[in-house]
């Protein structure tokens, strides 16, 4: 059974159609994710299934309840980690899970022990008693993640889990995210516009312009490349070119000094290209095809991680400067 | 219903662990009405007496009250800004997410701001003896009930104007344009008797000026003052003075009105 099941959502801001006739389901258990550059609508469709903001048209089930129609039934069965920090600074790290704790409804020993508990797994038991604004960045991500979790919730949505945060950090988080998927047993659904991020994911839907282009895992989307890439470079380039078309039958293309070659399961093909050439192999590259690839080529355009990132760093610049 | 009454209570409590622990807010909101008082106050004290010079009656125990009205209004006003900045700094998505209802977010919120107004307006009552007010505990009991429903009335000026608000900029900046207007219209600082004919038809229908009034109505019985100042200083409104339980009157069905408006609001944004 699907935990999540979205037909046909839509989401208009005036002129602007953010969100176009998006359709999809997440079965339970898997990392589902959104992969596409910002502005492409991950942000609106997780607003969305998270009951945030009304869809124009279009519905979305969430553990069996309709996003519009059941919001609480909704909201008690998702737990949440924003794009943007969502923790209370005056308070201590404690007392925002426990102020979390109450706001659905749980109290007691319990759940104190729940608060301790996760506290303890993203390495926080010490700093629990200090207010939050004293916490790193990266901190405050681990305690949002705790937060999300901690009223057990059956979907934890992530919304750009690792934007702001420098590659280091982005690593331990995705540790702790995978240690908690295993002890938790929930579904995630997140969103991102790293590449590597997206890798993480049991499936992936690669969104654009409001709509999903592609939905698989990410070993079947690159598979759509049809195959490895391949460099080669050799004493002899024309001649090589030549006894690849014969033997092998393949399309040969020149770049650089190298030969560019598409082949499926690449490095099984790599020794019988050796064996098959006259002339001396100088280097060989095999590359496989990263989801960079396939969204070039379903869209004709890359999504930029270096641009990303500058938009990341204003971001958070903005976000300073409005603090102070 | 218990469920609604717990939410709020967790709504209220987070308000009243920030106002505790931001400090400058807490110092200055209790520092500026006190400067006002003294030093305003006892100036004006020696520049005009009220009502001919009056034994037993000076500017401070006019001014006092009103300074009383002025904090309420301030505070209650502003402390819904906690909203606008929960909006802006991303908690509110937090609380929005929860499977909370608006409702009880708003009147927490509401009776967050009313609460930080009323702990305010009492350690000014206390502080009272410095300026030369007879403190009394009659006093202090019966403002209580009257700061508390001034309050949740102004509060939720805020609150409707906070439902909108993206940044705390602009809250700022729409609050002043209301709330200068209604202080000075308000009589906190000077009598309302004999102002022009517009400006005594804009104080008239500033809800502001019944909350004012009822402060000072209530502890003028508390202050031995002389009926003839009382009716001096009282609001005629379409020829009959306004006593202390038509003020409360106004002050609650405004309040009502107000509660109501800003709760739909805030229940209706995203």
């Amino acid at each position: 059974m699907s935990i999540i099941e979205v037909k046909g959502l839509t989401r208009k801001f005036k002129d602007l159609t953010a969100v176009n006739n998006v359709s999809f389901e997440v079965n339970r258990g898997e990392i589902f994710g959104f992969l596409g550059p910002n502005g492409a609508g991950k942000t609106t469709t997780i607003n969305m299934l998270t009951t945030l903001l009304k869809p124009t048209s279009g519905q979305a089930l969430i553990n069996g309840f309709n996003a519009v129609k059941d919001k609480d039934k909704v909201r008690s069965s998702i737990g949440l980690i924003f794009q943007d920090p969502s923790l209370d600074d005056k308070l201590t790290a404690k007392e925002n899970l426990k102020f979390h704790a109450w706001l659905y409804g749980e109290s007691g020993e319990k759940m104190d022990q729940r608060i301790d508990n996760m506290l303890g797994l993203l390495d926080l038991a010490v700093r629990k008693k200090d207010l939050v604004e004293t916490f790193s960045g990266g901190m405050k991500r681990r305690l949002e993640i705790a937060r999300g979790l901690l009223h057990y919730p059956k979907v934890l949505f992530l919304d750009e889990p690792t934007i702001g945060l420098d590659p280091q950090t982005r690593n331990r988080i995705w540790e702790y995210i995978m240690q908690l998927r295993q002890k938790e047993d929930i579904t995630m659904f997140m969103t991102t516009h790293y590449m590597d991020e997206a890798e993480y994911c049991d499936r992936i839907a690669i969104m654009d312009k409001g709509e999903i282009i592609a939905i698989d895992t990410p070993k079947k989307l690159k598979d759509m490349i049809g195959g490895d890439v391949i460099t080669l470079i050799t004493d002899n380039n024309d001649q090589a070119t030549q006894e690849i078309k014969n033997k092998f039958g393949l399309e040969v293309n020149k770049k650089d000094d190298g030969l560019l070659i598409t082949k499926e399961t690449g490095e099984e093909f790599i020794p019988l290209l050796f064996r098959g050439l006259s002339m001396k192999v100088k280097s060989v590259d095999l590359r496989k095809p990263t989801l960079n690839d396939v969204f070039l080529k379903l869209t004709g355009r890359e999504i930029r991680d270096e641009e990303a990132s500058t938009y990341d760093k204003a971001k958070k610049f903005y976000k300073m400067r409005i603090r102070h | 219903m218990k469920k609604l009454f717990k939410e709020i209570y967790i709504i209220w409590l987070r308000e009243m662990i920030r106002y505790w622990r931001t400090k400058p807010r807490l110092i200055s909101s209790l520092a500026m009405p006190l400067i006002w008082l003294v030093l305003f106050g006892s100036g004006m004290k020696s520049a005009f007496a009220i009502g001919g010079g009056q034994a037993g009656f000076d500017f401070i125990q006019f001014l006092f009250p009103g300074v009383i009205g002025m904090s309420i209004l301030f505070t209650s006003i502003f402390s819904v800004m906690s909203i606008v900045t929960d909006r802006q700094f991303g908690f509110l998505k937090e609380i929005l997410v929860a499977p909370v209802s608006r409702v009880s977010i708003a009147l927490g919120k509401i009776l967050g701001g009313s609460t930080t107004a009323m702990i305010q307006g009492t350690i000014m009552i206390l502080l009272s003896p410095i300026v030369g007010i007879k403190l009394s505990l009659g006093l202090v009991l019966a403002m209580l009930p009257v700061m508390f429903i001034a309050s949740i009335a102004l509060t939720s000026i805020g609150l409707v104007v906070a439902s909108r608000m993206k940044s705390a900029e602009g809250f700022q900046m729409i609050m002043n344009f209301i709330m200068m207007p209604m202080f000075f219209l308000s009589g906190a600082m000077f009598p309302l008797s004999n102002l022009p004919n517009w400006m005594d038809i804009l104080s008239k229908i500033n809800p502001a000026s019944y909350a004012i009034d009822l402060v000072r109505q209530v502890s003028f019985k508390f202050m031995d003052t002389p009926t003839q100042v009382i009716d001096l200083l009282s609001i005629d409104l379409f020829g009959h003075q306004v006593n202390l339980w038509t003020d409360l009157l106004i002050v609650s069905v405004f309040g009502v009105i107000m509660v109501t408006f800003g709760v739909f609001l805030f229940n209706k944004s995203d």
